[in-house]
């Protein structure tokens, strides 16, 4: 069963065509990544879903409700949960005022409300800070409540757009575990983000949008074989090494303490690189060979710039 | 429909706990017109009626119209509107939210304010007149509100309360507080029967036993301004709600 449904998808701010297009579904139960760079169309993309920009062509129906009534719109909210890019809790309301004022907006009762925000609230670790005003937490506790307020309807569906950007370690890692969670409880999660590793770790699916068009959708894996050529890592000590010492090589990036050698022949690149190392007389700290990751296939599809 | 107000409701206590301290609210709506009020009262020999139409149309008036026009430029500016409006929660619903805010606000202060001052001018109006012609001009000057944070649509507060400030001003002396409507040139008359605060004050009058309009006017007219002013606010927050995001 699809839960998500978008079929043409056409989105103009004047003259400006931010999303053409796009077509694409969501099955029941799956983490469906959207992936693009600055000002390719995702949040545009999101917000139609959302009903909350009308797109100037096309269809959204979410759980079956067509975002275009008003009235469809609202039965489809109240089983969906929302993480709009860049939002904010009320900083002048406690935690657990913040996730009461979204309860009732969902029309949940007060027993409810009062038990689902306790359970959310030990969950995202805010618990101890309930009674505390929002102007006083950190980002990455603001970003946790959004999401618990997002989840205080036991959605069926979530939409979170960019909800560990920014974040620290801990909080960004908690998000995806809660993620990680949710999907298991069978809800289906609609998630666009910037982080290819995140993607690649929580999507079963991702879809790739470029200057407001599709330019892939498909499983991260099967992504990942539209790429060409394999990598070898490399980190010597001392880390001394000149590109040109590596004739199999295609191109060679330093990344940190590490050099990515990229090669059609990876048997000669790390024989070459080997005596490399014992001419110079350097320690291999470490040595492995790389298939290309999503990030690679996506820098690929999207030229390595923002739209 | 008992859905939407539930939720309309839930707006409005949001707003009532987070903007009825803000300070340009505190300024406008408690601070500002008792300014105007002494400035009103010092050095003229009115009547206690005189004063008691005065001093409730003016708090009436500020405090109604001080917490609504500021609140979507306040949510966009603190990245909260969003959030709301992904809600499921239709807008007109989150507009009536508002709209009860600053009814709440305007209720309360102005029979706090109008009440004592009854006893302590020693005055008795036709209570009936007085409790639903302030119902209704309450109810109206703040679905004015709704049409005042319409447009243009920002994020700065600071630009719609000088837009509003400059409409609530213009409405105060054309409105028969300062100069009694039967006191007023022809044109004059004709211009005020362009402000609701006019049939306010009318209709007070007629509560001490005055007035120049016939009530069921003054009665017929704040309602009549309360949805024009509800209908065309909404209207055109549905037109320009995109541009919030964009």
């Amino acid at each position: 069963m699809k839960t998500i449904e978008a079929s043409g998808l056409t989105k103009y701010y004047g003259s400006l065509l931010a999303v053409d297009n796009v077509s694409f579904s969501v099955k029941r139960g799956e983490v469906f990544g959207f992936l693009g760079p600055n000002g390719a169309g995702k949040t545009t993309t999101v917000r139609m879903l959302t009903g909350i920009l009308r797109p100037s062509r096309g269809e959204v129906r979410v759980l079956g409700y067509d975002m275009l009534d008003e009235h469809e719109k609202i039965l489809a909210r109240e089983m969906m949960g929302i993480v709009p890019e860049m939002a904010n809790p009320y900083v002048d309301l406690t935690a657990m005022g913040n996730l009461r004022l979204m309860g009732e907006l969902y029309g949940m009762g007060k027993r409810e409300i009062e038990k689902r925000a306790l359970d959310l609230l030990k969950l995202f670790g805010l618990y101890e800070r309930r009674k505390s005003k929002v102007r006083a937490f950190s980002k990455g506790m603001r970003q946790r409540l959004i999401l618990a307020m997002a989840l205080i309807g036991d959605p069926e569906v979530l939409f979170l757009d960019e909800p560990t950007s920014g974040l620290d370690v801990i909080s960004a890692r908690m998000i995806r575990d809660i993620i990680r969670d949710e999907h298991r409880k069978g809800r289906t999660i609609f998630l666009t983000t910037h982080n290819m590793a995140e993607a690649n770790e929580l999507c079963q699916r991702v879809a790739i949008i470029r200057r407001g068009k599709l330019v892939a959708i498909d499983t991260p894996e099967k992504l990942k074989t539209l790429g060409k050529g394999l990598s070898v890592e490399v980190s010597f000590e001392p880390m001394v090494f000149e590109g040109s010492a590596i004739d199999s090589a295609l191109r060679v990036e330093h990344r940190g303490d590490k050099i990515r050698i990229y090669t059609d022949d990876p048997d000669a690149t790390i024989r070459e690189l080997v005596r490399y190392a014992e001419e110079k007389g350097l320690r291999i700290v470490s040595l492995k060979t790389l298939s290309p990751s999503l990030e690679d296939i996506f820098v690929e599809l999207v030229g390595g710039k923002d739209d | 429909m008992i859905k939407t107000l539930k939720r309309s409701f839930a707006v409005a206590k949001k707003d009532m706990l987070i903007f009825y301290l803000k300070g340009p609210v505190i300024i406008m709506g408690l601070v500002f017109p008792f300014f105007l009020f002494l400035a009103f009262l010092i050095g003229r020999h009115l009547s206690g009626e005189q004063l008691f139409v005065g001093l409730t149309a003016m708090t009436a008036f500020f405090t109604s119209t001080a917490v609504g026009p500021t609140i979507i430029p306040w949510e966009c500016r603190g990245r909260t509107f969003e959030r709301l409006v992904a809600s499921p929660v239709s807008l007109t619903a989150i507009l009536l939210g508002d709209l009860q805010a600053s009814f709440y606000f305007g209720l309360a202060i102005t029979f706090t304010i109008a009440l004592p001052s009854l006893a302590y001018l020693s005055i008795h109006p036709s209570f009936g007149i007085f409790l639903l012609s302030t119902l209704l001009a309450v109810l109206s000057f703040s679905a004015m509100t709704v049409l005042m944070s319409s447009y243009p649509p920002t994020d700065i507060p600071a630009d719609v309360m000088m837009l509003s400030s400059l409409v609530k001003f213009s409405l105060l002396f054309i409105s028969g507080i300062f100069v009694p409507l039967r006191s007023l040139p022809p044109y004059g008359r004709w211009i005020s029967l362009l402000s609701p605060l006019t049939y306010y004050v009318d209709a007070l009058r007629h509560a001490l036993g005055g007035g120049y309009l016939p009530l069921p006017i003054d009665f017929i007219m704040l309602a009549f301004f309360g949805l024009a002013f509800f209908f065309v606010g909404s209207t055109i927050h549905g037109r320009v709600l995109e541009r919030r995001f964009t």
